[in-house]
């Protein structure tokens, strides 16, 4: 039981990362109908930022810890929505209107850009950093097995928490979110009456990288270690996410993006470590077979 | 309106400096973090940061310089935009004559062996370049004319190295043997992959076979007792020549090629041998293309690209008729990797990567998806352009990536975009045959 409960724990943890990247995808998606191929690299890039503003904050004295945690914040998720700006602005908006494969092959393009850009500026080792929040909570003990939220997990939650209501809200209430949700209605319609679409589908992307960044300063904090390469998987299992939970929809990122931390934390726990990754993609297998519109997606209608 | 055109015309400087000076300060806001302050190990795993603005300086100063010259140009551009691309042109050019181009290059391949100034180095890149040309062309099948994007096609290839790897380790199975095993297996694959997804919408695919691949790797990799994991299995027994082995010494009661043929044992024998197997292998899945390209099935899966929704009206099963392209490009993808298997004597997962899958994509992409001529034109940029410039070697995915980006904004068509449709109305032809 112990044992479970923190499996429980740390799958939730794991999926808040997952969910946030979904988040992205499924934003997109649901805009321009594509898969956005390099939103696993902004991830990784916010991941990068988060790294060098956390060094650069150490290295300027700043040692308050949850000051420095909110500055680190802010500086990561500005600094890698412009790259989710300038994603959308080279790989996608030229080929707008183009035909269909065309923009899935220069994002492909862009993400091996990305992907070796950072190895090249960045250097190729992993990048490990000192532990930012220590110890936790001790929830309850077990036959010796004790079961802990540690702070930063727990932290991790509420960022959540806190991100999905503020980003619920700003879809559904502000004049942004009703023109996004315009636009994902019918784009020409939208813009008759007076949304201007570029800007939009702009800021659709914005606002995925930025939460991407978010899941990219998590995931700094909770492993302490990153490389060049994480975006690579984390974007499928995102993507998975996505699909798992309706693409389109954003309360099914987030669900898809829970489960397939909590499916990811289980697997390994019980069964076997080295094949999680392949656990995770023979959901999505299963998901399209069974369920292709995912838990809360609305099924596609086809007009001629 | 002579004076509006002349104005269009004329480059517009301050507007064109405004641009390119926004364009610089987004760059310096990417450039920023990751460029500008690079981090490095200060010695027990800590990190320190070092700044380099002199890095930044010149990357936005490139991006100012890029951006001014874009925008100085576009006038002239688009005054030009009406005629078609120099590349255009020159496809359009060379289209009566590219039967002739293509027949030159095939005895060009085939005399190559032959030619004073080949060696053992060119013919490993042209062994290498072959190998790539017949995976293009393999995915050909499945991009090009059935118009379904196809991210994993690598773990086609990793099934049929394997395969043939593993039957001669347990099986004992001669190469020509495990060759069509290897190929079935991977269209085996092919079948059971694609039947799920093919029912969905493309995206879907190119996600899923994307996540195929890498399934396929972490198998390999985790499956130590019958892959070997990461060390890879080596030792695989090299093709014989039907049943004559490139060996210096004979086996027991039976002659090896040299012997047999009565020439001295030289090495190059089997490099040569390898070079032309791959040869034939690459023009069968080439033929083999051109014909079905003429077959229900072939037009089917050019419908099938066309419009989806046109065909179903029309009775074709798009399912199947996917799944049969999926299959088949799978198929050809076994047949190179066992190829592969044998000429290497030792594999990995290592070879097996997404990249090795972006690049076949790439060769698809860049020739003009369709074009068996573009495939190989992309193939000799992406395979022997790299081979030449070994010292950029780092900064080669990087051009590769940018590239293709780059190619797809250019041309979205791919370089060489006058595909010639299968089918021809009659009228059509008669129209075009009176003049």
């Amino acid at each position: 039981m112990a044992y479970f409960v923190q499996q429980l724990i740390n799958g939730l943890t794991l999926g808040s990362v997952y969910g946030l990247i979904a988040i992205g995808y499924t934003m997109v998606y649901g805009i321009i109908g594509m898969i956005n191929f390099a939103h696993g690299e902004i991830y990784m890039i916010g991941a990068f930022v988060s790294v060098i503003s956390l060094i650069v904050l150490g290295a300027a004295g700043l040692t308050f810890v949850p000051l420095a945690l909110v500055v680190v914040l802010i500086v990561t998720m500005m600094f890698t929505a412009a790259y989710g700006w300038t994603v959308e602005r080279i790989a996608y908006r030229p080929l707008r209107g183009s035909f269909r494969l065309a923009p899935l092959i220069s994002a492909i393009g862009l993400s091996i850009f990305l992907q070796n850009y950072v190895q090249l500026a960045q250097g190729a080792r992993v990048k490990p950093i000192p532990p930012v929040v220590r110890g936790g909570f001790l929830l309850f003990e077990e036959n010796g097995f004790t079961v802990q939220a540690s702070y930063i997990q727990i932290f991790i939650w509420l960022l959540t928490l806190v991100l999905m209501v503020g980003f619920a809200v700003l879809i559904g209430r502000t004049a942004l979110g009703r023109a996004q949700r315009a636009c994902e209605q019918d784009r020409t319609m939208a813009a008759l009456v007076g949304v201007n679409v570029d800007r939009t589908i702009s800021l659709t992307f914005v606002m995925g990288a930025a939460l991407a960044a978010v899941a990219g300063f998590i995931v700094t904090l909770y492993y302490g270690v990153i490389d060049f390469y994480i975006g690579f998987l984390a974007g499928l299992k995102a993507f998975t996410a996505a699909v798992l939970g309706g693409i389109g929809s954003l309360p099914g990122a987030m669900l898809g993006g829970l489960l397939i931390g909590l499916i990811e934390a289980f697997y390994s726990a019980y069964f076997s470590l080295e094949y999680k990754d392949v656990a995770a993609f023979s959901v999505l297998i299963l998901v399209l077979i069974f369920r292709p519109t995912g838990l809360l997606g609305q099924p596609e209608v086809e007009k001629v | 309106m002579a004076a509006r055109l002349d104005r269009a015309r004329a480059p517009d400087l301050p507007g064109a400096a405004k641009e390119a000076f926004l364009a610089a300060i987004v760059a310096f806001v990417l450039a920023l973090p990751i460029i500008g302050l690079g981090t490095y190990d200060r010695g027990g795993g800590r990190l320190a940061v070092e700044p380099r603005w002199d890095w930044v300086a010149i990357g936005v100063a490139a991006v100012f310089g890029g951006r001014l010259l874009m925008a100085l140009t576009r006038p002239a551009r688009r005054a030009a935009g009406g005629r078609r691309s120099w590349v255009d042109r020159a496809g359009r050019a060379l289209r009566p004559i590219q039967p002739y181009i293509a027949l030159a290059g095939l005895l060009f391949a085939f005399v190559l062996p032959f030619m004073p100034f080949s060696n053992r180095y060119v013919m490993d890149i042209g062994t290498q370049l072959l190998i790539y040309v017949m995976l293009g062309w393999g995915l050909n099948i499945v991009v090009g004319l059935a118009g379904l994007l196809d991210l994993g096609y690598v773990a086609f290839y990793a099934v049929g190295a394997y395969s043939y790897a593993l039957a001669a380790q347990y099986l004992e199975l001669s190469f020509w043997v495990a060759l069509p095993i290897a190929g079935a297996l991977a269209a085996v694959f092919g079948v059971l992959l694609g039947f799920p997804v093919l029912r969905l919408r493309g995206d879907y695919l190119a996600i899923v076979t994307l996540g195929f691949g890498e399934m396929i790797r972490i198998v390999l990799v985790n499956w130590y007792p019958v892959t070997n994991g990461p060390d890879g299995l080596s030792g695989i027994p090299r093709p014989s020549f039907f049943g004559l082995p490139f060996a210096a010494s004979a086996p027991e009661g039976g002659n090896s090629f040299h012997t047999f043929f009565g020439l001295p044992y030289v090495p190059e024998h089997r490099v040569i041998f390898l070079y032309f197997l791959i040869l034939v292998l690459a023009l069968i899945t080439n033929l083999f293309t051109l014909r079905i390209r003429r077959l229900p099935v072939g037009r089917a899966w050019e419908a099938l690209r066309e419009d989806e929704i046109a065909c179903r009206s029309l009775g074709i099963n798009p399912t199947t008729t996917k799944l049969s392209a999926f299959a088949i490009g799978a198929a050809f993808a076994g047949f190179a990797g066992s190829f592969f298997a044998t000429r290497q004597g030792f594999i990995s997962p290592e070879s097996f990567t997404f990249i090795e899958s972006a690049t076949i994509l790439a060769i698809v992409v860049l020739g003009g998806m369709g074009s068996q001529m573009g495939v190989v034109i992309a193939a000799v940029v992406l395979v022997v352009l790299p081979e030449l410039i070994r010292e950029f070697a780092e900064f080669r995915m990087l051009v590769f990536g940018g590239a293709m980006v780059l190619i797809m904004i250019w041309r979205p068509h791919g370089l060489i975009a006058f595909r010639e449709p299968t089918v021809h109305l009659a009228a059509w032809r008669r129209a075009r045959a009176k003049p």
